[in-house]
């Protein structure tokens, strides 16, 4: 009935003890539990409450708010193509046909084969490179429908470096355990940090 | 793109440098700027060395001295932000606000991903300035690179002694956490934000109190600030308030990222000098934008992001000055300026705004919830050539209920419109709603034409028929 691998378990343990109170690391669980799996579970959501301290409920409540967290499972990449003003002023209207034509499937579907599910997404944060996508949440600028058909092409092979839906950063913040400072529950901390006393500044 | 000045940087998507001083981009001509070594190397962490020399307060009173406006969207001088912490309640905590996501806006991804450095720095001399003892670095979720770039960042920064345990050698002590988001626009809003991170649905929370400086994270003081606005604060520690002043205007000084999209020869992000630059200079200037695409008219333009009401010709020699384009009726908000050029279909145009505010609303209040939609609903018949003239009326009522009274707009000296000057009001928490209307309310009352044409010959129908339609 365990969800987390025992890797993923100690880092969620790790993550948890960075937050002054343990619901924090709510969302940092959740992608957690996206990236071991592609998408999130009952089970997973089951687990998360269980290291919270909280109810799977809440969970889901959180869980089901943020628009990366995938409840069914969806293609190993998720094609996001963003369909926004400045986007859309440049061509993004018809990124999206051809992108349904070429897969075969209309926006928020995924390919029977599992390997893309197509999203018209908002604002991706890139709009002097329009029109852009996102594979997996990393961009791809000024994207045309030739374009398109090869990055298709290319994650079809196995010659790219996009890791699989649900991987988002794939570098780990790392605390040094000499370095790290710790927290407290805001109720247990009730004077000025060291440095504002020193100088005689607690105001 | 021939013939235009300005480097376009290949390691940098869309930016552009020019001659205009560079505080928060000097970096971003190396390619290895995210980097602890190269940050080093170009005097990284000078800021943080001087801070620690000086006692908190003289820290604090150089940034209320620089007067540097919030580079979010409400343009709030950062200095006196930090003031509004009660005296004698602790802990207070640091939430940077990396959740850009309004459209148009490209800035702090780029911060994030090509100065991950100058960023932490700015979140360590805030932290030393108010006694803010725990950070939390909050990383749009939809933002892989910058999540890596900022996490190897803070590895490093640990590794060498910047963050953790006696920084330096000294009795400062402060941990940075990386934060992420998982996908919701709204969360940007500051109180949303702060949901967020405490592990719920990301919703505004109910004003007053307005500054979490007052009731934050865990209902303690904390510090709100965005990407660009603490990624200037190396510089000035430096550098010194005075010289940051000396650049841009009394009220605007320094600089300020702005991104340019849509119908521009050179769409980009450009560093220009706040205060005074004008529009014109941003987008016809041969050394940024070079004019419009295909030498073709300008129609209309967001000057601050999704949220702000449209400009036309009329105001291109307005400078980025907030003072002077609130009475003009708009606002500068996160530097995001969206063009359209004489073969926009401005129904068409507002619909993709429209849509994106009535998708992000978070629920919570009624007007957003429903009129948002609502808006859409409307907007999207008239641009499928299915709307009806009364359908123009029934925008503006649907508005009304989300921002009664007059809403802001700029003057059309051409029909003899008067500017109405921002801000609005407003029957909702935060400014997602009022922002589904701003895009419809512009495109209506400056094109009002356009609208007709599209509805022109339909009849208006009865409320059952309407009912039935929907």
């Amino acid at each position: 009935m365990n969800f987390f691998s025992e890797e993923n378990l100690e880092h969620a343990k790790v993550i948890i003890r960075r937050y002054p109170k343990p619901r924090s690391a709510m969302i940092p669980l959740l992608h957690l539990a996206q990236e071991q799996s592609g998408w999130i579970s009952n089970d997973a959501m089951v687990e998360i409450a269980e290291l919270l301290g909280t109810t799977s409920a809440e969970v889901l409540g959180t869980c089901s708010f943020y628009e990366m967290f995938k409840r069914r499972p969806v293609g190993k990449y998720v094609v996001n193509i963003c369909t926004t003003m400045s986007c859309a002023l440049l061509g993004a209207g018809e990124l999206m046909e051809h992108a349904e034509r070429r897969l075969g499937v209309k926006s928020g579907g995924t390919t029977a084969d599992g390997m893309f599910t197509i999203e018209g997404a908002e604002c991706q944060a890139a709009c002097t490179e329009a029109p852009c996508l996102q594979v997996n949440y990393r961009h791809r600028y000024r994207v045309t429908p030739d374009q398109f058909d090869s990055i298709v092409d290319e994650l079809s092979s196995t010659d790219h470096d996009v890791p699989d839906h649900g991987v988002l950063s794939q570098v780990r913040q790392h605390i040094p355990e000499d370095r790290f400072v710790g927290t407290a529950p805001p109720e247990d901390v009730t004077s000025a940090p060291v440095w504002m006393h020193e100088q005689g500044s607690d105001q | 793109m021939t013939g235009i000045g300005g480097t376009p940087i290949p390691h940098a998507p869309g930016f552009v440098a020019n001659d205009t001083p560079r505080i928060v981009t000097a970096r971003f001509d190396y390619e290895d700027s995210y980097t602890l070594e190269r940050y080093e190397a170009t005097g990284g962490y000078q800021g943080l060395r001087k801070a620690l020399q000086q006692t908190p307060e003289e820290v604090h009173s150089e940034v209320r001295d620089a007067t540097l406006l919030g580079r979010g969207g409400a343009g709030f001088p950062a200095g006196v932000k930090w003031g509004f912490c009660p005296p004698g309640v602790w802990p207070r905590y640091l939430v940077v606000n990396g959740d850009e996501s309004e459209p148009g806006t490209y800035k702090d991804r780029l911060l994030m991903e090509l100065d991950p450095h100058q960023l932490i720095e700015g979140c360590l001399i805030a932290c030393y300035a108010v006694g803010l003892s725990q950070c939390f670095l909050y990383v749009r979720g939809e933002m892989a690179v910058a999540q890596e770039r900022v996490a190897k960042a803070l590895n490093d920064a640990y590794s060498a002694g910047y963050i953790g345990k006696n920084i330096l050698d000294t009795e400062f002590s402060v941990d940075i956490i990386l934060h992420w988001g998982a996908g919701a626009y709204v969360v940007g809003e500051e109180t949303a934000l702060i949901e967020s991170l405490e592990g719920n649905r990301g919703m505004p929370r109910l004003k007053p109190p307005y500054f979490p400086a007052a009731v934050g994270l865990y209902g303690q003081p904390t510090i709100v600030n965005n990407v660009e606005t603490l990624s200037n604060l190396p510089w000035i520690l430096e550098h010194g308030a005075e010289a940051f002043t000396a650049i841009g205007t009394e009220s605007s000084p320094g600089t300020r990222m702005v991104a340019v999209s849509g119908h521009v020869q050179r769409p980009g992000v450009y560093e220009i000098v706040n205060g005074t630059t004008t529009f014109r200079d941003l987008l016809y200037s041969e050394e940024m934008c070079g004019g419009i695409r295909n030498e073709n008219q300008l129609k209309a333009f967001v000057p601050g992001g999704g949220s702000a009401p449209w400009f036309t010709p009329a105001q291109l020699d307005l400078p980025f000055e907030g003072s002077q384009i609130g009475p003009e009726g708009s606002m500068l908000g996160s530097g995001a300026i969206i063009v359209m050029d004489e073969t926009t279909d401005i129904p068409a145009a507002a619909l993709t705004l429209t849509k994106f505010y009535a998708h992000e609303s978070c629920g919570k209040c009624v007007p957003c919830r429903e009129g948002g939609p609502w808006l859409e609903q409307i907007l999207r018949r008239i641009v499928d050539g299915l709307g009806t003239p009364r359908d123009l009326d029934l925008l503006f009522e649907v508005g009304e209920t989300i921002c009664p009274g007059d809403f802001p707009h700029a003057a059309v000296p051409s029909r003899g419109i008067e500017a109405v000057p921002f801000p609005y009001r407003m029957t909702t928490i935060c400014f997602v709603g009022p922002s589904a209307f701003a895009p419809i309310h512009s495109a209506l009352t400056l094109f009002r034409e356009e609208f007709e044409e599209k509805v022109a010959g339909n009849k208006n129908r009865t409320m059952i028929e309407v009912a039935v339609d929907v």
